[in-house]
């Protein structure tokens, strides 16, 4: 071994220690003396193991080991039991990731919150007016209305003073706060704010239980997260719905399409890696060189935002080469029964040629089946068939039995070639100009009409004899988005005739999994719909391992029925009021008014001028009065004062009221202090910390507290026509802010009260998710500790101390409820054609139910609000429970209840969390056969079709099932796939396998869309559209170096250390990353800035300032930086040299930009339902300058 | 022959999603305590990067592991016991906690605590080493994901190829760590106390608790630096394999936690008296096929009895036969010793990672539009194979190419099945395996049941 001299000491100390040396000297064998391990044996030591979970918004819904020693939580670790998934295919365990296996962290950091906490200065204001006026709701009036207490604690947010109060204390104030504003401005003036149930059911649900039943307005979270993919309700009529993890495996071609799955998916990415090893290719699209990158057979690095080109590309190739070129059996036959390819679609001439207008109906040709019978040729005879499965036969008697997809032996024309054609205009955004193109016609009833095929055909660029396609380097071809994206063309070409080719092979098992790096830009809606096409060409959807599968916040709430009946309290009263975020928060942050351009940047080169000189905010409040889309607070009146006015037929007084401009919506003059929003509840939430985009809008208008907004308000020529313009906006709308949370953040800080929240280790609760099929359970390791308690105990506390004070102040009132047109009902069916007729312009009456929201007065007795809380109401009896217009009779399932809950005056009692999780379970069919089954047999007295055999009848899954062990749930009609015998969960399975229609005007999946609005703004068809020029609309600089340091574009994806801005604070996820906010940017960029890896860096917009450390990175392109999302204020954020502020955090750079498609209801699909269709709040358009700061950092 | 049974770890490199799941459970059961704050038993590297600690690769800096001397006798690099004995109260080679990295927390309390004040109140950064605010500028995982600049990584500068650190060619892979449990462990032959020892049932390389007293000659011994010194109770610390866990028969936290399903544990069999022999070829790059000389057949009659004369229970025969550290490095040959170079005999081995082709092929034709080529073409991958070579081959790119062109035809043939197509062995023989063995190693590699994990 080593030298003579050494060997020849251990020659010699062999003989004098114990134990035998090998012959070469190398070993020492020795016996016995192991006590000195006896540390880490007691280390690993404990005393049990509690199965929980993490409520978090990653939708991983992992099961977890939560280990407890003497009372006091330890550490985490993956369960590994979930029941297996067949055995042909990689099993569930361990799903986790080491965000949260770093959770128990937080139970006993120093960023818990133990005690309620309220702002000093309110305390103090409140107690002197209370102790003066003897009254609470008094006391909370003379401070919220005085001006000068009120600046005092509203500008004091944000800026510390917080002291420890009782909860009996904050409970007083709260209750002050909503019996005020409800008496006062009225309910609707009180919002909630929690979003994604499945991440914990119960949880959610109480608090939207208290915001419902006492007429507050639960805010939507999909659409304002930007997560809800509006292609979704435009091409399936579905909110989204997409495969389990375990479906990838079934996949014979995967695109990771801005989607990082290691990263966003970390439970799930196995399977992806897993399933390369069955010969599945994996083509990663990313603009960075990702964590899936690595992963992949092939990276593709189109420039931020221009997806939807190479998409385009890569559908006019599947177009020519599987359709024209030659024709694919697999692919046609698909397209005729399960999309709108066969429609036929008028004509209307413009200008010398013709553009695409509207669906040709049984109406148009004098047929009964109305105006929501769209119409197809059939090859055979050549003549015009109304089929089955349209929306005309959804509801009424006329279509009892024939809403069903069930061709009866037509063959569907895909095309109208060989008689006549003509030139039609088709709108293009990457240049100027529009795109004139040859279809082919047939007419139809007197009407000139083409197919969707022939259309979409045109669209692409796609040439056939006699029919001019595009030239090269014009729309949709391979070589003309390689200027635009930067991908070579033979790459895009060969990526999508593998993808075709593979589906074809496969049985239609080609994947593309699309995540926020496409889904969240202002024109997501047409990049989604570009790939969209992709898998519906190709005969995709609905087969296990093919299709789409979005996994942008799209977290599954499986039992969602029971979930739903408890969380708005339909079981008491209905309707519920539920908002669309995005409106709510760009009104009332007042981000509307710093709009400097008109609507109209999102029209067609053929638009009709519809959108012309409006600003966004106009067509907000058209899209209220008209009914399409919620509208709280609703009416410039308190809606308590409205339904005592408003006498035995409340729907023809307001209409009235309105029509004669005596009484006005809220949203034409947001800025009114009558119409703000006064109260605003968040739990389970990081408002501030986490999706406000425009945080420094929040910061300024709703709380009153120093932003760092540089943006001008719209100059007088770009203002609203229709929304009031006070000179002066509002600073400090919200009376009161409170929060629920177990930690600090960007929210609480700026909360006037904070209650402490028992964490997920803490408590009672359910968990599920799309990523998996199972539904579990949270189960408390130990009791809240010091003065925390469940969201389940805190809004119980709530409502006790409002119904006390309630039975005073406020007693049973009448409360005016108004209700947009909802999707899923009749009320689709209020615009035929899309035609859009707006009463106002035309000074007509309007007639709530058509062209105006419903009207509805409900009874709200608001002293019995906690009892109500407490137990299950009856109108689920007398009503049912409705989830996608299917109705279920659950009286046999509350008898059931009342024997498991025990009962509270009669009724199921829901006084325990646990209690809440069993009547979840039991009103819901996929965690409840008897319901699923009977909810099959509904549906298929619809359709006149069979669904018999897919919901397991006889299985009804208790809360202690979801305790024990992770439990797979039931086929049930409220989802779209079947998981019959073991099967994995693939959307759109019993669609088409059963012939389910979807919920769309054709019944199919659409590819056109003919809403007047659609066509304005030249999407009938998927088209390319460029991300938002910042510069044009803003004045924001040009992208490249600049004297202030170099523009670039500014991408906030989801973090590899946190989810969303959970774990960012957390020492092991800060330790194992950089330890506080950083901006990725490249060596290019770098150098131009001058700026070197961890240089303090800030970042700057006309929305805010952020600083932050650079980290240059070559994985990074030129041109684009990364902030990764939800980077908060609350750890190493300095003072920035520009505000003088406090750093800032990711929203800080962004703004809410509306898109007026968006807004659209009351028509098929295009219908609102609450967290399925609205604006989104997306982000990723935006720019910002980097530029190098001083290296001296201030506190 | 002296047969002794040995924990080993497989980790499947290739599917590996660097999620560090591994390094956060191991640090929550073990290490987060004061003393061990900048300790990380497991960690997870981006490759190309420096590791944790800084550059701990660089052996000509940092001196760990074995060399042969001029008489061809493995010595310590670091030097033999006499110079160990003179430099015992001032070892130079030793990484300092700025090369680890200097722990820190927040002044999480200002949250609460601030006073009604100008600004928002902000936890700023703190060392845990000196308590006062700090500027965070390195950490135990710095590099990750490619932040920075790569290229002081040491396996980058070995390499005899230029390797572009540009967008175009950008490339990356995880490379978790735990101590390799080595059959001729340097750091236990470094312990001038004798507090170092190798289990002898299962091989376990452990600190004595009792009888260390802090002289920090592992930790330069080591080469992988996964032994540390723990600076509030003065002793050496390191991986225990978990062996409160594996000792009832769980996994360790680590494998059991891992969410890429890429870690295998499983027992081999050694000839222990063959140990020195095979640490000592000459020639470097024999080490991995020496390494692999010295693991027994479990199924041989002869290394059964004399294994059962040892006292190796018959369980463990059992499990030595189905272990799938066995197959995976004999029977699919696709498991590789991470730098067999430091003559330690490593046993945590690691299988390669695919990565994707290079854009500037796919234009000039190299891949066709057949998925088939693809999954061949192994040269025109991503990662150098030169730069996998050097770390589990000691430079030799042969044994890397078979285990890739092994991974590459699995999918290749797998993809026939999956079609539903007819099964070509002859893609399987091209790699000198049955399609039995194929679809078996599929299973292992794919489908990845717990119970044959473990």
């Amino acid at each position: 071994m080593d030298g003579a001299v050494s060997d020849a000491l251990l020659r010699l100390g062999r003989h004098l220690r114990p134990g035998t040396v090998s012959p070469d000297l190398r070993a020492l064998h020795q016996v016995g003396g192991r006590r000195a391990d006896a540390f880490y044996r007691d280390r690993w030591s404990h005393d049990k193991v509690v199965r929980s979970t993490h409520g978090v918004n990653c939708t991983g819904s992992c099961s977890w080991k939560v280990y407890v020693k003497d009372g006091i939580i330890t550490w985490e670790a993956q369960q590994t039991d979930y029941p297996s998934v067949g055995g042909d295919r990689p099993e569930y365990e361990p799903r986790g990731c080491p965000r949260g296996a770093a959770f128990s962290w937080y139970t006993y950091s120093p960023t818990r919150v133990r005690y309620p906490y309220a702002r000093g200065v309110l305390v103090e204001l409140y107690r002197e007016a209370k102790a003066r006026l003897g009254d609470p709701v008094a006391a909370w009036a003379e401070v919220t209305s005085d001006p000068g207490k009120r600046a005092g604690y509203q500008s004091a947010r944000g800026k510390g003073g917080l002291v420890r109060i009782s909860w009996d204390e904050a409970c007083e104030i709260i209750a002050a706060a909503h019996v005020h504003t409800i008496r006062t401005y009225g309910p609707d003036r009180v919002a909630g704010f929690s979003p994604i149930p499945a991440m914990s059911m119960a949880s959610h649900a109480v608090g939207a239980r208290f915001v419902s039943l006492i007429g507050g307005a639960m805010l939507s979270f999909y659409d304002w997260y930007a997560d809800l993919p509006v292609a979704s309700p435009q091409v399936f009529g579905d909110q989204t719905d997409v495969p389990e993890s375990a479906d990838w495996w079934d996949a014979a071609y995967l695109m990771l399409w801005g989607s990082n799955v290691p990263v966003t998916r970390t439970p799930d990415a196995h399977y992806m890696a897993e399933a390369r090893y069955r010969g599945q290719k994996v083509v990663v699209l990313a603009p960075d060189y990702n964590d899936a990158a690595k992963f992949a057979d092939e990276w593709l690095a189109p420039h931020p935002g221009t997806d939807g080109a190479l998409a385009m590309a890569m559908g006019h190739v599947i177009l020519k080469e599987f359709f024209v070129d030659r024709e694919t059996p697999a692919f046609t036959g698909y397209v005729k029964r399960f999309t709108d390819l066969p429609f036929l679609v008028r004509l209307r001439e413009r200008g010398g040629s013709y553009v695409p207008d509207k669906f040709l109906t049984a109406a148009d040709l004098g047929r009964p089946e109305g105006a929501f019978a769209t119409v197809l040729l059939d090859a055979r005879t050549g003549e015009p068939v109304v089929p089955n499965g349209s929306l005309a036969f959804r509801y009424g008697e006329q279509g009892q039995g024939r809403w069903n997809l069930d061709l009866d032996g037509v063959d569907p024309l895909l095309t109208c070639m060989g008689a006549e054609a003509v030139t039609v205009a088709l709108p293009r955004f990457d240049s100027e100009g529009v795109l004139e193109r040859g279809v082919p016609v047939r007419r139809v009833g007197g009407h000139l009409v083409t197919t969707v095929y022939d259309l979409m055909l045109a669209q692409y660029g796609v040439a056939r004899d006699g029919l001019r396609g595009a030239s090269e380097n014009e729309p949709c071809t391979p070589a003309w988005q390689e200027a635009i994206t930067g991908v070579p063309a033979q790459a895009v070409a060969r990526i999508a005739r593998e993808f075709a080719a593979s589906a074809e092979e496969s049985g239609g098992r080609s994947m593309i999994i699309m995540g926020a790096g496409t889904n969240h830009w202002f024109h997501s809606d047409a990049i989604y719909r570009a790939m969209l096409a992709l898998t519906t060409l190709t005969g995709c959807q609905g087969v296990n391992g093919g299709g789409w599968a979005h996994y942008v916040g799209q977290e599954k709430c499986r039992p969602i029925t029971g979930w739903a009946q408890l969380a708005f309290g339909l079981d008491w009263l209905r309707p519920p009021r539920q908002m669309i975020g995005t409106a709510y928060w760009y009104l009332h942050t007042d981000q509307w008014r710093y709009d400097t351009y008109s609507a109209d940047v999102v029209s067609s080169p053929l638009a009709e001028g519809v959108f012309a000189g409006k600003a966004t905010a106009d067509l907000l409040a058209q899209s209220a009065r008209l009914g399409w889309m919620p509208s709280y607070p609703t009416f410039d009146r308190n809606p308590l004062d409205l339904a005592d006015e408003a006498g035995d037929d409340p729907a023809a007084y307001v209409a009235g009221q309105v029509a004669t401009g005596r009484l006005g919506f809220a949203c034409e003059d947001p800025d009114a202090p009558a119409n703000w929003p006064r109260v605003l509840t968040v739990w389970r939430a990081n408002l501030l910390g986490s999706s406000a985009k425009g945080n420094e809008y929040f910061l300024r208008h709703l709380l009153g507290a120093d932003s760092a907004v540089r943006a001008q308000q719209a100059p007088p020529e770009s203002r609203p026509e229709g929304v009031a313009w006070p000179e002066e906006a509002p600073r400090g709308k919200l009376d009161l802010l409170l929060s629920l949370d177990f930690r600090m953040t960007s929210t609480t800080l700026f909360s006037d009260i904070v209650l402490p929240a028992a964490t997920w280790y803490e408590k009672h609760d359910l968990s599920s998710t799309d990523m998996h099929p199972f539904v579990h359970a949270f189960t408390p390791a130990i009791d809240p500790p010091w003065q925390t308690r469940t969201d389940f105990a805190a809004f119980h506390a709530i409502a006790r101390a409002f119904s006390d004070l309630a039975r005073t102040y406020l007693g049973t009132r009448k409360d005016l409820v108004a209700v947009p047109l909802l999707h899923d009902t009749p009320d689709e069916l209020a615009t035929p054609h899309g035609r859009v007729h707006d009463w106002r312009a035309l000074n007509r009456r309007p007639t709530p139910g058509r062209d105006f929201p419903k009207v509805v007065v409900v009874e709200r007795d608001y002293a019995a609000v906690a009892e109500k809380m407490a137990a299950l109401g009856p109108l689920l009896e007398r009503l049912g429970a409705t989830t996608k217009g299917l109705t279920y009779d659950v009286s046999g399932e509350i008898d059931r209840l009342s024997r498991l809950n025990g009962t509270r005056d009669g009724r199921p009692s829901l006084a325990r969390d646990s209690d809440l999780c069993e009547a979840i379970l039991a009103l819901s069919g996929t965690t409840n056969g008897r319901l699923a089954a009977q909810g099959f047999a509904t549906l298929g007295r619809r359709t006149g079709t069979s669904f018999d055999g897919l919901a397991d009848e006889h299985r009804q899954i208790t809360f202690a099932d979801t305790q024990a062990r992770p439990v797979p749930v039931i086929t049930s009609p409220e989802w779209s796939g079947s998981e019959s015998d073991g099967r994995r969960y693939a959307p759109f399975t019993i669609n088409v396998e059963h012939l389910k229609p979807w919920h769309t005007l054709t019944g199919r999946q659409h590819f056109y869309l003919d809403h007047d609005w659609i066509h304005e703004a030249g999407e009938a068809l998927p088209v390319y559209r460029p991300p938002l020029n910042m510069t044009a609309m803003f004045g924001e600089p040009a992208l490249g170096a600049s004297e202030q340091g170099v523009v670039v574009r500014y991408l906030t994806p989801h973090s590899k250390w946190s989810i969303h801005s959970e774990y960012q604070d957390n020492l092991l996820m800060l330790t194992l990353s950089r330890g506080g906010p950083t901006i990725w940017m490249s060596p290019a960029d770098a150098a131009k800035a001058g700026v070197g890896d961890n240089d303090w860096v800030e970042a700057v917009n006309r929305n805010g300032v952020v600083v932050a450390r650079a980290v240059v990175s070559h994985r990074m392109p030129e041109g684009t930086v990364f902030m990764y999302h939800a980077q908060e204020r609350v750890v190493d954020v300095p003072k920035s040299e520009i505000s003088g502020l406090r750093g800032g955090i990711h929203n800080s750079l962004t703004r809410l930009l509306v898109k007026p498609t968006h807004l659209i209801g009351g028509y098929a699909q295009l219908s609102f339902a609450f967290n399925y269709l609205g604006p989104t709040g997306n982000q990723r358009d935006e720019v910002t300058v980097i530029r190098r700061r001083s290296q001296e950092v201030d506190y | 022959m002296r047969v002794m049974a040995q924990l080993a770890m497989v980790m499947n490199l290739d599917k590996c999603i660097g999620c560090h799941t591994c390094s956060v459970t191991c640090k929550q059961a073990w290490t987060n305590r004061a003393g061990t704050e900048y300790v990380w038993f497991n960690n997870v590297e981006t490759r190309p990067g420096q590791g944790y600690p800084r550059g701990y690769q660089d052996q000509e800096k940092w001196q760990g592991g074995w060399e042969l001397n001029r008489r061809g006798r493995l010595t310590l690099k670091a030097g033999g016991r006499l110079r160990k004995l003179l430099t015992i109260f001032a070892n130079p080679l030793m990484p300092s906690i700025q090369d680890y990295y200097e722990p820190w927390t927040y002044d999480y309390d200002r949250l609460f605590s601030a006073p009604m004040q100008a600004d928002t109140p902000v936890a700023r950064p703190r060392s845990l080493i000196t308590g006062r605010p700090m500027k965070i500028g390195w950490s135990a995982n710095w590099d990750d994901d490619l932040a920075g600049d790569p290229s002081p990584d040491p396996v980058l500068r070995k390499l005899s190829e230029q390797v572009r650190l540009e967008f175009e060619r950008a490339f990356m892979f995880y490379l978790p760590r735990i101590c390799e449990h080595c059959l001729n462990p340097s750091c236990v032959a470094s312990c001038p106390s004798g507090a170092l020892y190798k289990r002898s049932e299962d091989g376990i390389v452990l600190v004595d608790q009792d009888r260390c007293r802090g002289w920090r000659m592992c930790v330069t011994g080591c080469p992988y630096k996964k032994v540390y010194f723990n600076h509030r109770t003065g002793k050496a610390e390191k991986c225990t394999f978990c062996f409160p866990r594996v000792e009832v028969g769980i996994p360790t936290v680590c494998s059991e936690t891992c969410v890429g399903r890429l870690r295998y544990i499983g027992l081999v069999l050694y000839d222990a008296d063959r140990v020195a022999e095979a640490a000592s070829v000459p020639d470097e790059r024999d080490l991995f096929a020496a390494q692999k000389g010295v693991l027994l057949d479990p199924r041989d009659p002869g290394v059964i009895a004399a294994a059962r004369a040892e006292g190796i229970p018959d369980d463990w025969l059992d499990a030595a036969r189905d272990s799938p550290i066995h197959r995976l490095i004999f029977e699919y040959g696709v498991a590789l010793p991470l730098h067999p170079e430091y003559r330690t005999m490593p046993m945590v081995w690691y299988i390669p990672p695919l990565s994707p082709v290079v854009d500037v092929l796919a234009g000039t034709g190299h891949d066709g539009e057949d998925a088939g080529n693809l999954f061949g073409a192994i040269d025109a991958l991503r990662i150098p194979i030169g730069y996998l070579a050097e770390l589990f081959t000691a430079g030799d790119p042969e044994p890397v190419r078979a285990v890739l062109r092994r991974l590459a035809a699995m999918r290749s043939y797998m993809r026939r099945l999956n079609l539903g197509q007819e099964p070509d062995t002859s893609i399987a023989q091209a790699v000198g395996m049955s399609g039995a063995q194929v679809e078996a190693m599929h299973r292992l590699l794919a489908l990845a049941p717990y119970g044959e994990r473990y």
